[in-house]
């Protein structure tokens, strides 16, 4: 396990006593989160404009031509208004706790004392959003002209402090974060993989103890993940590297994959038999 | 028992695969329909499924190795935690809930907030009307073009009355409560967000936003149109300046709770005080939306002075009966 995510595990410790190691999102995930949204929130302002104009020029002109503009105006005014203040807000008080962006990156928002997630706490931190971005990004973009460069400087500024703001602290967290006791979290929905002991063993194979304690658990994970990547040219330098290692050339015929998922399966039960007896063997480094 | 599971580790997730693969069953209807989506049969099984997945989680922590299993169930058990401790009270009875008791809750444990705001805007009146009456030439200073509505010291008397009673006219005026309604929720939400530079700007925007109507009334009253414009302006005045001042409160509350966290650490006393004033945000955005409608429809509609003071009686009645009244104890919860 890298040092990265060690950083980002947080502990939350459940009622039931068990603790479900949460992992903090990543910055790049969470821009992306953000990004995703604001093009998803374009889309649906632009197709609603869309229906806007074609339902209201289907509507016939009984009312009035100015009457028509002006009930366009509203709806338009009143849908620009609600998407801007409650798209956020709306999908994060929802049971997933999470916007479609963040959704697609596996992320979701939870309570930092690991509560409940207050829908107040997720007013407050989308509320700041407003300020953190919104506000500065009308100041640069809305009429440029009359804005003299001075004020454009200083909401650059302001705006790189808000959006720079989650990397300056431990938890990765947004001034909205702050104030809302919000953190934001990954909330994959994680497969359950096939069982790689269960592949075909057969007893051709049988490995030395002396063989078995060449790795410990982390060599074993990596094992686990080149097998569930079935790269061929993976498979067979591990493989190559695995023989030397323990003095066991291949024999006539031999797969690679065979050979790697029969060591895999008596390397996991060593390992795990010695788990039982409490030596957790960190890698092979350990004893 | 085949002959292949040779491992205890494979045993173990084999004997239990099919239970967490009920509990992911549950947990994706949950997260897509709501608690309610579930019969009641469902509903008992749930805790139990997820009891399950969690003391498997701890025993596969302790003796299985295989990463799929434990990371699987890793991520499995945090959705079902956050399904079972989560929220599962109904969209309506939340928002009954706020209405009836949170609200005016919010805004009562916010008073001393909200009195330091009243007289922060009282105070940019006072300044504003002393400075234009003793020199016209500051109400430019004021007041931002487009808000003046060419209503300045050089109209004529005669034009500025006029205004009080005849702008805009009939057409537009659903546009124009709509654009109140959007362009006056920002401002409540930057007095609140803002707060977060330890109250600097809110105060600032609250004696700013002062400041123009002080300097409003000095030009009107100059003319002897003070009790006109009173009228004109709390028809709506009194539920949109309350909520203004409601929203510079809930600015305040957050910029003192980050500045002077007292016993609590700095970030916990944010949180705190970001749950409650997100609470006096949220109900005064739809006082907003009240005042947006009196103004747009209701300024333009009535335009006895008689009948606009009694309107600006009834809404400040009925605001301040709602937030401060007295009521009977909470009632047992059922």
């Amino acid at each position: 396990m890298s040092a990265g995510v060690k950083t980002r595990e947080r502990s939350l410790i459940t009622p039931e006593g068990v603790d479900l190691r949460l992992k903090l999102g990543e910055a790049g995930a969470r821009a992306g989160a953000f990004l995703l949204d604001l093009t998803f929130m374009l889309i649906a302002l632009i197709v609603v404009t869309v229906l806007l104009i074609v339902a209201f020029s289907q509507l016939g002109a009984a009312p009035g031509a100015s009457g028509r503009a002006d009930a366009f105006a509203v709806v338009w005014i009143l849908f620009f208004f609600v998407l801007r203040s409650f798209y956020f807000t709306g999908f994060e008080i929802g049971p997933r706790a999470a916007t479609p962006g963040k959704r697609l990156l596996g992320l979701r928002v939870a309570a930092r004392d690991g509560g409940r997630l207050s829908p107040l706490g997720v007013l407050a931190r989308n509320a700041m959003r407003e300020v953190e971005l919104f506000l500065p990004l009308s100041f640069l973009l809305s009429d440029a002209v009359g804005v003299d460069a001075l004020i454009s400087i200083v909401a650059l500024v302001w705006c790189g402090i808000f959006v720079l703001f989650p990397l300056f602290n431990r938890d990765r967290l947004r001034a909205g974060d702050l104030i809302g006791g919000t953190w934001v979290i990954e909330a994959p929905r994680r497969k359950l993989l096939p069982d790689l002991s269960a592949a075909a063993a057969s007893d051709a194979y049988a490995f030395t103890t002396a063989a078995l304690d060449a790795y410990g658990i982390k060599e074993l994970h990596v094992l686990e993940d080149v097998l569930r990547a079935k790269d061929d040219a993976t498979l067979k330098a591990v493989a190559e590297r695995i023989r030397a290692k323990i003095g066991r050339p291949a024999k006539p015929g031999e797969a690679d994959a065979a050979f790697l998922e029969a060591y895999y399966q008596a390397l996991r039960g060593r390992l795990e038999g010695r788990l039982l007896f409490g030596q957790r063997r960190a890698d092979k480094h350990a004893r | 028992m085949s002959q292949t599971l040779t491992l205890r580790s494979a045993r173990f997730r084999s004997e239990r695969e099919a239970d967490w693969q009920t509990l992911e069953a549950l947990l994706t209807r949950i997260e897509r329909g709501g608690a309610r989506s579930l019969s009641a049969d469902e509903m008992i099984a749930l805790p139990r499924a997820y009891r399950a997945a969690l003391s498997a989680l701890s025993v596969a922590r302790e003796t299985s190795l295989d990463k799929g299993t434990t990371d699987y169930l890793e991520a499995l058990c945090t959705r079902a935690y956050f399904a079972v401790y989560g929220n599962k009270e109904k969209l309506s009875s939340r928002l009954y809930g706020f209405f009836a008791e949170g609200w005016p809750s919010a805004v009562r444990a916010l008073w001393r907030e909200t009195l330091v705001s009243l007289v922060l805007s009282l105070l940019g009146v006072a300044v504003a009307y002393l400075l234009v009456s003793s020199d016209a030439d500051w109400y430019y200073s004021f007041m931002p073009g487009e808000l003046a509505g060419g209503r300045s010291p050089a109209s004529s008397t005669e034009s500025l009355r006029e205004g009080l009673y005849h702008d805009g006219g009939a057409s537009g005026l659903s546009v124009f409560a709509a654009f109140l309604l959007s362009n006056n929720a920002r401002v409540a939400i930057f007095a609140f967000a803002l707060g977060f530079a330890f109250c600097v700007p809110t105060v600032a925007l609250l004696i700013y936003n002062g400041c123009a109507l002080g300097a409003f009334y000095a030009l009107y009253v100059e003319r002897g149109l003070g009790v006109e414009l009173t009228g004109w302006l709390f028809i709506h005045g009194v539920t949109e300046l309350f909520a203004i001042v409601l929203a510079g409160a809930a600015g305040l509350k957050i910029g003192t709770a980050l500045a002077f966290p007292g016993a609590c650490s700095r970030l916990d006393a944010a949180a705190e005080a970001g749950r409650q004033a997100a609470g006096v945000i949220a109900g005064v955005v739809v006082m907003l939306a009240i005042a947006a409608l009196l103004e747009g429809f209701g300024r333009q509609l009535v335009t006895s002075d008689l009948a606009r003071f009694a309107i600006a009686g009834v809404t400040a009645v009925l605001w301040g009966t709602y937030f401060y009244a007295p009521r009977p104890a909470a009632e047992e919860p059922a």
